[in-house]
């Protein structure tokens, strides 16, 4: 292995030649196996493959409901990053070990927990189907699997993002006369998007790849509830080059969404 | 009543004070770090809440406990300069002035003609389109006391709006808080007794959460009764008890004698650092002596301050203020145990505070 030498570069005091050796073995472990796969595509059946009409549906409802579950993390994650980040209450410390649940425990155990909750004869669900409203089994049962594994992504970026901001702005702005709701518009939240956006990013691509929760809790129907990553699973059994093509397509959605927002995830929080 | 009146206890952070300012008059708060100056202002400006108090301003109540008002920070008046600027980063200069005029409900073009206007009278016309990041330290403190300004606050708080800029800002800034601040009502915590002499009307002097001194700026640090306050002033001071008339004595022991009427009790002999000389052996006189060992040897100029060591019961060391060629036949080294002898014709004897 060879670093660069260059002249008139500053000398990294804590950075010994050794640890690239380990450094590239991580790096290996995760571009070899995407070479492996790339490797293993039928480039002549790519696009007839990636066009079918299961595999459109699959893509579609992939992008359509992995957008739903973003918005629904922001939507809920962002007062939660700032209840947990700001404010002070009984219970707070074991709440945001709960919030952080869903990164640790395995989804297919995520997807059997809303399935006693929201399923026919679950917790709420009972109360759900007198009233006429089914969740279990549909494309909104998909949203409610990819919030529910997503959203701690996006409250942990955001809730650091905030830490680290501190309130000392906002307590400016209040001395300018701003009340609460109006610092938080014009001026915690404006600080903090970057970490809201690269909290955003990761809960999207996380609930791209959603797929144990999705799978217990929402059934795999075509167009309805069967997401790339179960449309993937599926087609190996049968059709392993297809498996192999969609999951390019899939590397492919991932990697264009952290390319395109990798310049502001790298800059952090100002 | 009409001004500043505050009187409040917060007990975590172990602070009780008491002060009352009449209006269109600058406040130095003075005192050492963690005496609670910042607290203070906190308890102002509403961002902390006192266990037991009330703040009232120019006739309105702010914070009372008694009867469970408290004024939110957005509705005080009290406007807040910090030690470092804190311009929001994502808005321009002028937006960043003519936040607190768009809060009080002012359309945007007129917002920004009184950005104008404040950014002009700090002297900062020219900044008005630049963003925070692309100004120097004290160009940020300019810009963010006209923010302050622009809200029309009743009452601005500075906390050492001054420390974070460097020697040639300073100054300057300094300058146009004289201007500004003439006719207003402020508070300024500050550690430089330059900030005290250009801006303040009256001084007050915060020891571990008290306030122990409170005065007229000229009679303060012409007299001062706190440790503080005489080693801001550049004075030593020694605190002992007065049993007879012209006389203190230490609680280690040393008598100090001066002029000045003391009654008996807690009393503290004042003298300028002038008064003082050093000697390497027992003197034959017992009285206005202090066995001491060096702490420090500072140079400025011709003369030499000798400060000695803290007293056993933990009053700040005595300064000694000797020509250059007198410490040079002394030979003196840090550490190196040694005798201050006070002039007594130049003592003056007055009365302690006592503590609230």
């Amino acid at each position: 292995m060879r670093t660069l030498r260059r002249a008139g570069a500053a000398v990294t005091a804590g950075l010994p030649a050794w640890i690239y050796l380990p450094a590239a073995l991580g790096a290996a472990l995760v571009t070899v196996p995407l070479a492996a796969i790339l490797l293993r595509i039928d480039w002549a059946q790519f696009v007839p493959l990636v066009t079918s009409e299961s595999s459109r549906a699959a893509l579609v409802l992939s992008l359509k409901t992995a957008a739903a579950s973003t918005l629904v993390c922001i939507a809920l994650g962002v007062p939660m990053a700032l209840v947990l980040a700001r404010g002070r209450f009984p219970g707070q410390s074991v709440l945001r070990a709960f919030v952080l649940l869903p990164l640790v425990l395995p989804p297919v155990v995520g997807g059997l927990a809303l399935l006693y909750t929201f399923g026919r004869q679950g917790l709420l669900g009972q109360y759900l189907e007198v009233l006429g409203i089914r969740i279990a089994f549909t494309t909104t049962a998909v949203v409610l699997a990819q919030s529910f594994v997503s959203l701690p992504f996006l409250v942990v970026s955001l809730e650091g993002a905030l830490r680290s901001a501190g309130t000392r702005y906002d307590d400016v702005a209040a001395t300018l006369g701003a009340r609460p709701t109006t610092v938080l518009r014009t001026v915690t939240l404006p600080l903090v998007l970057p970490g809201l956006v690269s909290g955003a990013v990761l809960a999207f691509a996380r609930s791209l790849g959603e797929f144990g929760a999705t799978l217990t809790f929402a059934g795999s129907l075509q167009g309805v509830t069967r997401t790339l990553p179960l449309e993937i699973y599926l087609q190996r059994e049968t059709d392993p080059a297809a498996a192999v093509a969609l999951s390019l397509l899939l590397i492919a959605v991932a990697a264009a969404i952290v390319i395109a927002t990798a310049s502001r995830r790298l800059g952090g929080v100002r | 009543m009409s001004g500043l009146s505050l009187r409040a206890r917060h007990r975590g952070r172990g602070v009780d004070v008491d002060l009352d300012l009449p209006d269109g008059q600058v406040l130095a708060v003075l005192g050492p770090n963690g005496a609670g100056k910042s607290t203070l202002l906190a308890l102002l400006a509403g961002l902390l809440r006192p266990d037991e108090g009330r703040v009232s301003l120019g006739g309105r109540v702010l914070t009372d406990t008694a009867t469970g008002v408290f004024v939110a920070p957005h509705a005080r008046g009290v406007g807040l300069l910090a030690q470092q600027a804190l311009l929001f980063p994502h808005l321009s200069v002028a937006a960043n002035v003519a936040y607190g005029p768009r809060r009080a409900g002012r359309r945007r073009g007129e917002a920004l003609a009184t950005a104008r206007h404040w950014l002009d009278a700090v002297g900062a016309a020219d900044l008005a389109d630049r963003r925070p990041a692309q100004l120097s330290g004290g160009q940020a403190q300019r810009v963010a006391l006209a923010r302050a300004l622009a809200a029309e606050p009743e009452v601005l708080l500075l906390d050492e709006p001054l420390s974070a800029l460097d020697v040639t800002a300073a100054p300057q800034m300094r300058r146009l808080l004289r201007t500004i601040l003439r006719g207003r009502t402020a508070v300024i915590v500050t550690h430089d007794l330059l900030d005290v002499l250009a801006v303040a009307d009256t001084v007050a002097v915060v020891e571990h959460g008290r306030i122990v001194e409170r005065g007229p700026v000229r009679e303060v640090l012409a007299a001062p009764r706190s440790a503080f306050a005489a080693r801001m002033a550049g004075i030593n001071l020694v605190s002992g008890t007065c049993s007879e008339p012209g006389v203190i004595r230490t609680p280690w022991g040393a008598e100090v004698g001066g002029s000045g009427e003391v009654p008996p009790g807690p009393a503290v002999a004042v003298f300028a650092p002038r008064a003082v000389s050093v000697r390497l052996d027992p003197p034959p006189l017992a009285r206005n002596v202090i066995r001491t060992a060096v702490a420090e040897l500072e140079i400025s100029g011709a003369t030499v301050h000798v400060r000695g060591a803290e007293s056993p019961d933990g009053q700040p060391g005595v300064c000694a203020d000797l020509d250059a060629a007198a410490v040079t036949d002394l030979d003196l080294t840090p550490g190196q145990e040694i005798y201050f002898v006070v002039d007594e014709a130049q003592v003056r004897l007055r009365a302690a505070l006592t503590r609230n």
